[in-house]
């Protein structure tokens, strides 16, 4: 899809232009165009931040996977040039802590490595079939249920709930508290005030769950997080950041990519017959890739800071320079996937980098990739008339969201 | 070809177990890499490339 870019990619009032910038209206599923004439015209370059900061916006594939690789660069969101992404962030961040996504290596590692072993492929490919029970039973209610029905709520978001849940051993029932700090977690106007008493009550939560699981151990990840308590390998307050970094990444986003996923799909027919009538893995591990590149949901740039110096494509960035590295241009760059805003549910996509790059890559991307290929592999081939119950004009984008998506999906068959 | 692993770097993001399934695992303990076979045959070495293009952590070194 193309459209006339209808926003100035340059000259605005401070000399650089707004970032981030709107999508045009009729292609919500392609970067902003104002944003694709940057990367043609000037692939590094500075942009205006929401707090009148300055960084720089890089948009190539190979130099955003040569920043985020590159330990010069800083993901300490309470480093003085770090991009916060919303207001009061750093000063939070520094007064109550901080999931280890901000933070560097060693400290980074230390903490990442105490949960990797779960998100390892075996584990993720065990949960397969607990992940496809699920599913089904989602697809037998909404099959039972009223039509059209919004497909967010009764199954996008539901699934990856019921698997976090199950997974960290959190009760299912509880899931109201940490969809509402999940909404506050990527929602970019989130009132600071209101978003520091959110997490406050999250962190109080997850205390009385490690209280649970050091008494009665369960089989499940929280049980594994308290237990490295008890061993001294991590503080009571490293615990409970994990525990909430766990609950919270993996939720938003799958949901995000099973709506928007389905949208894509529903919007290109022949692609979504491909994915229908396949009886191959294969096959739907491909469109997978090929979704994640074409939708980079995680849409709003990887924000760091520069420690030292850095040379690059003709530039310097020097140390204490911010910076802001968009998966969805980096995805859509033609030097490295050909005609990238076509979505070929066929090409080899797996370079992509909608689960970043660099030692902050996704840990949980094993298991997002379990669920959305039972996903895929099984809504449509279910409910084979699934079709949207709205005009593509009618549906509410999260144009404000760090994480892009639908807030509602209306369904019918 | 001769490939080499820095643990140090690793993350356990499993990319070249997806990609060269016959030549890299993750160890059960904390998912991190393990080579399986230092010495791929001509018929893996294109999905050892792969999977060391794809490492995030760039913790794979490929000598031919």
């Amino acid at each position: 899809m193309t459209d006339t870019p209808t926003i100035p990619a340059r000259a605005t009032a401070s000399g650089f232009p707004d970032y981030p910038m709107p999508r045009a209206a009729r292609c919500p599923l392609d970067p902003a165009p104002g944003l694709r004439e940057l990367q043609v015209e000037v692939p590094i370059t500075k942009v205006r931040w929401w707090d009148g900061s300055t960084p720089w916006l890089i948009t190539g594939y190979a130099d955003h996977r040569a920043l985020l690789a590159d330990p010069r660069i800083s993901a300490d969101s309470t480093h003085p040039s770090h991009p916060p992404r919303a207001a009061g962030m750093r000063e939070g961040h520094q007064k109550h802590g901080r999931p280890f996504i901000r933070m560097d290596d060693p400290e980074h590692a230390r903490l990442r490595r105490t949960v990797t072993a779960p998100f390892s492929i075996k584990r993720a490919e065990a949960l397969r079939p607990a992940v496809q029970k699920m599913v089904d039973g989602l697809i037998d209610d909404l099959l039972a249920g009223p039509k059209p029905v919004d497909l967010v709520e009764a199954f996008a978001l539901a699934l990856p709930s019921l698997v976090i849940c199950e997974v960290l051993g959190v009760p299912y029932a509880d899931r109201g508290l940490f969809h509402e700090s999940s909404r506050l977690f990527v929602d970019r106007d989130a009132d600071p005030q209101q978003a520091a008493e959110a997490d406050q009550r999250l962190l109080g939560y997850l205390d009385r769950l490690i209280d649970e699981k050091l008494a009665s151990p369960g089989d499940d990840l929280m049980s594994e997080v308290a237990a490295r308590i008890e061993a001294g390998e991590l503080s009571r307050e490293e615990a409970r950041r994990v525990a909430q970094l766990l609950l919270l990444a993996g939720h938003d986003t799958t949901g995000n990519m099973i709506a928007l996923g389905t949208l894509a799909l529903l919007q290109h027919p022949d692609q979504l017959a491909i994915v229908r009538e396949t009886d191959d893995p294969a096959v739907i591990a491909r469109a997978v890739e090929e979704l994640l590149r074409y939708l980079s949901i995680v849409h709003v740039g990887h924000p760091r800071a520069a420690l030292e110096d850095i040379e690059i494509g003709g530039h310097v960035i020097r140390a204490g320079d911010g910076l802001l590295l968009p998966a969805e241009t980096a995805n859509r760059d033609p030097a490295v996937f050909a005609e990238p805003d076509r979505l070929d549910i066929t090409r080899d996509a797996r370079g992509h980098v909608a689960f970043a790059f660099g030692p902050h890559q996704c840990l949980g991307q094993n298991l997002a990739r379990v669920e959305l290929q039972v996903v895929y592999s099984t809504l449509y081939r279910r409910i084979p008339t699934l079709r949207l119950a709205t005009s593509l004009d009618q549906i509410p984008f999260k144009h404000d969201g760090l994480v892009y998506g639908v807030h509602k999906l209306p369904v019918t068959w | 070809m001769k490939v080499t692993i820095d643990i140090d770097k690793c993350i356990g993001a499993g990319q070249c177990v997806l990609s060269a399934p016959d030549v890299f695992d993750q160890r059960d303990e904390d998912g991190l890499v393990v080579l399986i076979n230092p010495t791929p045959s001509a018929g893996q070495a294109a999905d050892v490339k792969h999977a060391a293009a794809l490492c995030p952590a760039q913790a794979i070194i490929v000598e031919d």
